[in-house]
């Protein structure tokens, strides 16, 4: 069983990155941040391509800060699959093994294993070149576990894929890397979504150091920092998957989204409406709030709100966008109540990791 | 036809028509003589011209010597490229000039300092003379140095563009995958090089078999010993054009053979 405990800095010309993260084994930690926070020099100081100036990593017990990258069990899934293009896909897989002395027969069937997990097992004899962006990606999957690594580096995976194959990809991940619960992972992503779907908890990187961190949807739903919030961006509602959307919540189930399994309601601030009186007509999410209080965002202006008495609780540290005419119409001071209406349309219902 | 080309931009001309002039002159410089080559030549008499017994020596020569000098530039030449694509030591700028010299050098000067360190009186061939009791110069081994001397710039320059074209992306992965140095250079750099290689590979063997001046200066014309197809032809032409000719003939063929195999890759 391996556990990560990483203590690293790294100074890169002006920037410093100053970190110390724990990753159980099974645990999937993703770290949260914008371009230039950060995120790729804390994976090259994890896979040794960058020289820390102060390193303590502790992998399932061993210490490995001054290992050779590929003495280091750490496996990396980057952007692009990045597949050797002379290398059948099958040898691809068994490439780690092979490395590692096993015996080609056994490196196959292990391959062929592997490929058959990330549902890629048809194209064991084809050569990178003739398979897809998202068939690619998870046979580069496969083949990042099949050399057992114990953590696996998730690099923004699904940034390169398009919009068809990112969510199909990113639920075969998160399926598979539950059924490998030697492996501890991490998640580098800039997409709270893809954290939403994978991480059990999440760790918000800004200029180089950790500002928030804490179990995915405490993270994700109540950032407690204005950062991670910016970051985060969104509003987000947990509960369990129905047919209609998620508890009392009326929205679009993704694709990946099953019935009776944990979810988030994702919505963005601005398909949030605010009225004084409770409105008529067709939006089917309609619920009494309390204003918590206003700022500035932009043009707009952002509402804050919390549940109010005899109200839903999922309202709770929901964010709001009107403009500033529509502030001026409800005529609120904090504490004051109002009515929310959010489009069915507007909300999608994502698959969440289940608690662990 | 017209549907086309008025999907071109009208406005700008890819360069000046006056440009067509000089350029179709360059052009004839490169294709009249080849043609005039031909038309000189006695093809009736093509395959016996080719296997005359001084024309067979020296092609074998050739081959056996242009094969040798493109193994050696192999063997020496990809470490080479190597530690120039990727090396960083002070004074990396100058040794990778100083790989050129024998590609901007007149052959023949090479020759002569061949003969000055390899040959008796050299610093190199005093040295080798009085460890091994032989000498350099007028063998075949010092046709094979010659070529080799010419030929390595072709592949050790080609190949460095190509090695710092593929760049590490494949290795950093391979790494990770837990393949040490030696199993990655094996298993994933050399592979993707394979192409560049073979490219190289060929122009450098071109390069080998065309040397005359390097070869004549160091090595000297002894037939059956060092004296090579372009030295046969050389000194044919003094006594039975037809032959020199034809041999000559032959070399363009296998000069058409290289660029085929090369051209994707040059051009690309």
């Amino acid at each position: 069983m391996s556990e990560l405990a990483a203590d690293l800095a790294v100074q890169r010309g002006e920037f410093h990155l100053d970190v110390r993260l724990r990753v159980a084994a099974g645990e999937v930690l993703a770290v949260l941040g914008p371009n230039g926070a950060g995120k790729s020099t804390l994976l090259g100081a994890l896979t040794g391509q960058l020289r820390p100036q102060r390193a303590a990593i502790s992998l399932g017990g061993t210490d490995i800060a001054e290992l050779a990258m590929h003495r280091r069990r750490i496996g990396v899934l980057g952007q692009e699959p990045l597949l050797f293009p002379h290398l059948s896909v099958l040898a691809n897989v068994a490439f780690g093994p092979r490395a590692a002395g096993m015996p080609r027969g056994k490196a196959h069937s292990l391959a062929h294993e592997l490929l058959g997990e990330v549902d890629a097992g048809e194209f064991a004899a084809r050569k990178p070149a003739a398979i897809s962006g998202g068939q690619a990606q998870r046979v580069a999957l496969a083949r990042a576990l099949a050399a057992r690594p114990e953590l696996l580096l998730l690099d923004e995976p699904f940034s390169a894929l398009d919009v068809d194959s990112a969510p199909r990809v990113r639920a075969l991940i998160g399926r598979v890397l539950a059924e490998h619960p030697e492996t501890a992972s991490i998640l580098v992503t800039h997409d709270p979504l893809d954290a939403l779907v994978l991480a059990d908890r999440v760790a918000v990187l800004d200029g180089g150091r950790i500002v928030e961190q804490g179990p995915a949807r405490e993270v994700l739903s109540a950032p407690s920092t204005p950062f991670a919030a910016r970051i985060a961006g969104l509003n987000l509602v947990t509960g369990t998957v129905t047919e209609h959307g998620l508890d009392g919540l009326s929205g679009i189930l993704a694709a990946e989204a099953r019935i009776g399994a944990a979810g988030a309601a994702v919505f963005a601030p601005s398909a949030v409406a605010a009225f004084r009186e409770r409105p008529d007509g067709s939006p089917r999410n309609v619920v009494p709030a309390e204003l918590a209080h206003v700022e500035r965002a932009g043009d707009l202006v952002r509402l804050r709100l919390r549940a109010s008495d005899g109200g839903p609780g999922w309202v709770d540290g929901l964010r709001a966008d009107i403009t500033p005419a529509a502030l001026a119409d409800l005529d609120l001071q904090p504490g004051g109540l109002l009515w929310l209406a959010v489009k069915a349309t507007e909300i999608v219902v994502h698959p969440q990791r289940a608690a662990r | 036809m017209r549907a086309l080309r008025s999907a071109e931009p009208r406005s700008i001309k890819p360069y000046p028509r006056l440009l067509l002039v000089p350029a179709v002159l360059a052009l004839a410089l490169i294709v009249l003589p080849l043609v005039g080559l031909l038309a000189r030549s006695d093809l009736s008499r093509f395959g016996e011209l080719i296997t005359s017994a001084s024309a067979l020596d020296a092609l074998e020569l050739s081959l056996r010597t242009a094969v040798a000098s493109t193994v050696l530039c192999v063997v020496f030449g990809v470490p080479l490229a190597f530690v120039l694509a990727r090396g960083r030591f002070p004074g990396l700028r100058f040794v990778r000039s100083l790989v050129l010299l024998p590609l901007v050098l007149p052959p023949v000067v090479g020759g002569l300092a061949l003969l000055y360190s390899l040959g008796r009186g050299g610093f190199l061939g005093q040295a080798i003379d009085f460890g091994f009791g032989v000498s350099v110069p007028f063998t075949p081994v010092a046709v094979v140095l010659a070529q080799t001397f010419v030929a390595m710039p072709f592949l050790v320059v080609g190949l460095e563009g190509a090695i710092r074209g593929n760049g590490q992306r494949y290795e950093l992965v391979a790494g990770t995958l837990g393949a040490g140095p030696w199993t990655v250079f094996r298993r994933v750099t050399l592979p993707l090089l394979v192409p560049a290689i073979g490219s190289s590979v060929v122009l450098c063997f071109a390069r080998a078999l065309g040397e005359f001046g390097a070869t004549i200066t160091f090595a000297g014309s002894l037939q059956g010993v060092t004296r090579t197809l372009p030295l046969q032809i050389y000194l044919a032409n003094e006594t039975d054009v037809d032959g020199a000719v034809a041999l000559s003939i032959l070399l363009v063929l296998l000069a058409i053979v290289v660029i085929v195999i090369t051209r994707p890759k040059a051009l690309s």
